[in-house]
């Protein structure tokens, strides 16, 4: 949003506020701020749910013009962030990705790779390398 | 035919009686094959659309229920949040391109394919889908508003048979078998209570 960083942007999304807090947590911890990082965990009342509201604030809190990332855990989370990306309308939407990867190892590898520049189709493929 | 905003605020709140009679039922159908929220999801849902009311009826029909099906996507908390928010979308949106020679069947025809593209499912992947469908062919014979509703009853019931191919049940492979979907289930209780309200309140 700030355009303070012309790097991939990277955004979780879990059923649990503490696993997309968790792992956002180690995303940081690889990459320190040089990646816009947002994640959105649990319900609207905070309890284990998806929120396609919460989604579409933390893309946009992660936004970068390079484009985002989002790392999903199950069935719900992507849905309602393949709705949350409709919602944010287009051109924006078509810089945003749902990664079919593991959740913690994906979003780790992406953004490390995004720390270094890559474009988001690099980030992406790297993230779903990792996948069976 | 009454005045619509009278329609739509009776359809709200026959839903959310609906689901809120339900919800326990839901919850118990979803715990046997799902993570068991699926009766407080639809509840929540419904009553955040419920407390939308009287700026919801004061709507041109297509707007309202296009709105109500943006407050479900916001609200629900889960898959069905989607799914039952692109149905009421679509719907909106596609009464809304053919104003007044509206054929409802064609409408959510085209409603019921795009909710099969969101949830990327087919018929007989033991989904909502399973009640949708039928219910369509239904409407697209010009059925009695009864047999609608008896139709996606048993459209329901025969859910339990299949085997999930899609959603949190479908980890369970072969032992999603015998139970009824818990999303056909919520599907066809909402067919059930439009179908009587409708038959109650308008004429045919």
């Amino acid at each position: 949003m700030n355009g303070k960083t012309t790097n991939v942007g990277i955004v979780i999304v879990s059923h649990s506020p503490l696993v997309a807090r968790g792992i956002a947590d180690m995303v940081r911890q690889m990459v320190g701020d040089c990646v816009p990082l947002a994640w959105s965990g649990g319900n609207v009342h905070g309890e284990l749910g998806t929120d396609a509201g919460g989604i579409l604030k933390a893309i946009e809190a992660a936004w970068s013009d390079a484009g985002v990332a989002v790392f999903v855990d199950l069935g719900g989370a992507e849905t309602n962030s393949e709705m949350a990306i409709e919602m944010l309308g287009l051109p924006r939407a078509a810089l945003v990705s749902i990664c079919n990867a593991p959740l913690v190892e994906g979003a780790v590898i992406a953004a490390a790779e995004a720390s270094g520049g890559a474009s988001l189709a690099k980030v992406v493929a790297t993230a779903e390398e990792l996948s069976p | 035919m009454q005045a619509e905003p009278v329609l739509v605020a009776g359809l709200i709140e026959v839903c959310r009686a609906t689901i809120a009679d339900n919800t326990d039922h839901l919850c118990a159908l979803d715990r046997a094959i799902g993570d068991g929220d699926h009766g407080t999801n639809m509840r929540r849902g419904c009553e955040a659309v419920s407390a939308e009311g009287e700026s919801l009826s004061s709507l041109p029909f297509p707007d309202a229920v296009e709105k109500i099906g943006l407050t479900l996507v916001m609200n629900v908390g889960g898959a069905a949040g989607p799914l039952y928010g692109t149905l009421l979308m679509e719907i909106g949106r596609e009464l809304r391109k053919s104003e007044e020679k509206a054929d409802f069947s064609q409408v959510l025809k085209q409603a019921i394919d795009a909710v099969a593209r969101r949830g990327r499912a087919h018929a007989g992947d033991k989904t909502l889908l399973d009640v949708l469908y039928p219910v369509h062919a239904a409407l697209a014979k010009r059925s009695p508003l009864g047999d609608i509703a008896r139709k996606a009853e048993r459209s329901a019931d025969r859910t339990a048979a299949m085997k999930a191919m899609r959603g949190r049940a479908a980890y369970l492979g072969d032992r999603s078998i015998g139970h009824v979907d818990p999303g056909a289930s919520s599907c066809a209780l909402l067919t059930t209570a439009i179908c009587r309200y409708l038959g109650e309140h308008c004429q045919q």
